[in-house]
Formats: C-alpha cells, structure tokens, sequence
C-alpha cells in the first residue's frame, strides 16, 4: 500500500469525440476495448430494424487507425500480412488478417490504399496496440514510415439501404462511382473525410474518417440530413446482431490466436500467390503447413427461444459435446435466436439433425445452416 | 416513469403489488428493464409451484445477457403472465402494469422490501 494517488485516469476509459454527443442523447454507454461507447440509445431492437431498412449512424471512433507510407509500404504489408496490398489499386479497400508467425489470427483488418505510397489499415480497437506493434516491427527492413494514427480520426459510419440517399444530401462527391470496398477523400458536409463504402452490418453503407473536431459537425449533418428517412443513432449492441446475421466474424469470438484463416472458412484472404518478396510472409510457413480443419464454422438457427451464448457447447444427440457457440444472440431479422460455432465437420453440414446447445444444462434443438443468416437483396 | 408509491421493491429489481386476498402480483422494475435492454424471452415459475423469498424462479433473457429471475416474496404461484411469454416486449414498455409477470399467494408477510423512495434512492432511478 502507498499513500500516492494513482496516476491520473489510469484505466479509465478513453472516450471519443462524440462523447458528450451520446450523453445528450441519453445514451447507455458500456466499456469496449477501453473504450467507452454507446451501447445503445434506446431500444436495439429498433436501432437494428432501422438499419435493415432505413439508415443507422454509429460512432466507431474506437477502431484504430495506422497509416505506411514510402515507397515500400505495398512490400512491407505484403510481408507482414496474409494478403496482396502490393497490388492493390489506389482507391481501393481490402479485407485481410494479419497472422503471427504460428498462423494465428492477431487481428482482422481493412486496408485502403490511399496513394501511391499511402496505405491504411483499420484494425479492431482491442487489438490497435497488437498490430501497431507487429507493424512497425515487421516494416523495419522496408524504406517505409508507420505511423500511429489512432488519434487522428473520429469514424463515423451511416448504413443501411437510404444510406446513400442520405450522404448525397451532404456531400458532391461522386457516390455511385464509389463501389463496394473503395475509398476516396472528398468533403462531407463541409469537413475534409476519406469516404470509404465499407461496412460491418450486411447493409449498404459508407464510413467516413474525419479529423476528431469535425465529428460533431459531421454527426449533426448526418443526423439533420438523414430526419426524413428515419435515420437513427444505433449503438454497438445492434452493431453485434446486425453483424451476426450477416455472418461476419467479430475478432475473439470467430477469430482468435489459436485460429487460422482456414479455420474461420477465410482462407480465401490467405495469398500464397503474391510474387512481393519471394512470395514471403510472416506465418506462411505455418499456414501452408496447417491440414485440413476438424472443425467449421456453421450457421445455428434457434426452435426454441433461449439464446445461446459465446462458450456454450454444442452437442449430439448422444450428448458429446461436438463443437462451441462462438456468438449468439436474438436474431430481430429473423425473430430467433441464432449462434455461429465452430462444429466438428461431421456436423457442419446444413441440415443436419439432431444438433443441439447446451443452454445452462438444458440441450435446445438447433438447425444448422449456411451462413449468413441474411443477405440483402442488391 | 416513476417506481409506482403503492409497491413494493426488492434489490433485486422486483416489485410486489398490494395483496388482495392474500393474493400479490410480481415484476421487475423499469429501472432493471432499462438496464436489461430487449427482453426476448421469459421464464416464469409454473402455476401451483411455490417460490421462496431472494430465491430465483425464472429467467429473463435480453440481446445482450441473460438474467436470473428472484422472487421477493415466499408463496405459491396462482396465476403467470401468458402475455409476457408470447412478447417479451411488454417487460420494456410497460414494465410496471402489462409487463407483469406472476401473482402468488403469499404463504408470509415480507420481510425487508423497500418502499418506492428507498427503491428510488436504493437504484439511483
């Protein structure tokens, strides 16, 4: 025991720029990743259903931003991630990983490549240090500068199927030459953003990264701009279901340390083909080794109503245990209960009976199926 | 919303209505909604069972959690909200009168409850 104090808000949650935005709105706010965010406003469930069918806008000031640039930043990412950013055309995004040299997933990634020399990657807030680190680490060897650009965005996303509709109100840049999983600079609003048409909801949708003291400004437009459709603020717990029925994977749930690409049903982001350094990258080796998973992530669809949880075992009909829920939770869409668990294969099958989750004791009959539970019609 | 002055109120979020007959009705606080989020499915006591005081007898569960439900009186329930089973939405927005959630026949006096202002001051709400 000392008598010091301890040193000013050690642990206390970083807030954004929009903080005492949210508060005004009556926010429930929550601890995420060190972070405080609104939870939700009023009742997710609504923030949900408006999201699939007008338009939500979320505060994601907690992703971290980490930019490259130099004339080998295409060849330092092309090393130390799973993917081709060397040859990825200016303008464009891309999902990828980043592994560690076992092959497991430290974090899953978005990167725009935003000039020639110019690349950013948005990692998840609870890995932002993790893959700052590895970064700089891995880009030593290469004539590039990365740079910790957490601090230098706010993120503010608007999604769903008035999104664009909404934007055009705010903005002249051109949004129909903007296609999914490209990024531009423009101005919205009045304020300088990088305009990116990417999303985590199974929506049409945009993000757009702009300097932290214009996030105000940005969010109000938005806000004013999207009244008529019934644009709403939505929070991260509708963030979680609207992902979930999409089939997207949420880091430390679907993707962790101890999973690769290939367990995740990913391998598709994994590039043995790249030609950038001798077609070397960190966790190749590991990764070109791995056999074929014993396990799958499966879609599960509630006849029941209780909800699996993060952690439940999934069992047979005989009890064994043959899998784990990964996430679940009350689908608004589809009005039950649904999970994602990695399962043994000989049960990834959709439609295969007698599949069960054990809900604190009690062994709930569940239907497997492909994911995504939803897709939208484009 | 004010926590109804006629009830009364466990620290467990329930509240407990004025007996009649000996009969009382059960249900969680707007305050506890508000915290749950969506209710999305219920787990009520069956009829003719008996609850015991702080004990639990139930579950609500939301998007988010799962939690467990107590009984703040000891007694045998009479009577279960089929309403709430079918939508769980009425424990959010009515939490205090559609959003009930049982009736028992109270086998003792309760002990302990908080009236409305200590529930208030209790919950912060």
């Amino acid at each position: 025991m000392t008598d010091s104090p301890p040193p000013a808000a050690a642990g206390a949650p970083r807030r954004t720029a929009l903080d005492a935005l949210h508060r005004s709105l009556g926010a429930t706010m929550t601890d995420f990743a060190g972070w405080d965010m609104p939870l939700r406003y009023g009742s997710e469930r609504e923030e949900h259903q408006a999201v699939r069918t007008r338009a939500g806008l979320f505060d994601l000031s907690h992703m971290g931003e980490i930019t490259l640039t130099g004339p080998q930043a295409g060849e330092a990412l092309d090393h130390a991630l799973v993917g081709n950013l060397a040859g990825l055309a200016v303008g464009r995004a891309r999902y990828t990983m980043i592994c560690a040299p076992d092959g497991g997933i430290l974090d899953d990634l978005i990167v725009y490549r935003l000039a020639e020399q110019e690349y950013m990657v948005v990692a998840n807030a609870s890995n932002a240090q993790v893959v700052l680190d590895a970064l700089t680490e891995r880009a030593a060897g290469f004539d590039t500068a990365v740079r910790d650009d957490r601090d230098a965005y706010a993120l503010i996303a608007v999604q769903g199927p008035q999104a664009p509709g909404i934007l055009a109100r705010v903005t002249d840049a051109d949004l129909d030459g903007l296609k999914y999983y490209t990024g531009l600079p423009g101005t919205v609003a009045g304020v300088p953003a990088l305009i990116a048409r990417t999303g985590y909801t199974g929506e049409d949708g945009f993000e757009l990264f702009v300097a932290p003291a214009d996030a105000e400004k940005l969010w109000q437009a938005l806000t004013e701009a999207g009244a008529a459709d019934g644009l709403v603020p939505c929070g991260l717990s509708c963030r979680d279901t609207l992902r979930l029925e999409a089939g997207m994977p949420l880091y430390g749930h679907e993707l962790t340390t101890s999973t690769t690409p290939f367990d995740a049903g990913l391998g598709r982001v994994v590039k043995f083909d790249k030609t950038t350094n001798g077609g070397d990258f960190v966790g190749r080796a590991a990764l070109e080794a791995a056999g074929t998973p014993s396990r799958k992530l499966v879609g599960l669809v509630a006849e029941g109503r209780r909800v699996p949880r993060a952690g439940f075992p999934v069992v047979a009909a005989d009890g064994s245990v043959i899998g784990e829920v990964t996430s679940g939770a009350p689908s608004p869409t589809l009005g039950k209960p649904i999970a994602i668990a990695y399962v043994d294969t000989a049960y990834a099958e959709p439609g295969t009976e007698g599949v069960a989750v054990d809900i604190r004791g009690t062994h709930e009959p569940y239907q497997v199926v492909a994911l995504p539970f939803y897709k939208r019609q484009r | 919303m004010s926590n109804p002055q006629q009830f009364r109120y466990s620290k467990e979020h329930e509240w407990l209505s004025p007996a009649e007959d000996g009969v009382a009705t059960v249900g969680i606080t707007e305050h506890a909604a508000g915290a749950l989020g969506d209710v999305v499915y219920v787990q009520l006591p069956e009829v003719g069972s008996t609850v015991s005081a702080g004990e639990t007898c139930g579950e609500l569960e939301s998007t988010k959690s799962v939690s467990d439900l107590y009984s703040p009186v000891s007694g045998e329930v009479t009577e279960v909200n089929e309403d709430v089973v079918s939508d769980p939405a009425l424990v959010n927005s009515a939490p205090f009168e559609g959003g009930w959630l049982f009736k028992v026949k109270l086998s003792e006096e309760p002990a302990d409850l908080l009236s409305a202002d200590e529930y208030a001051e209790f919950s912060g709400s």
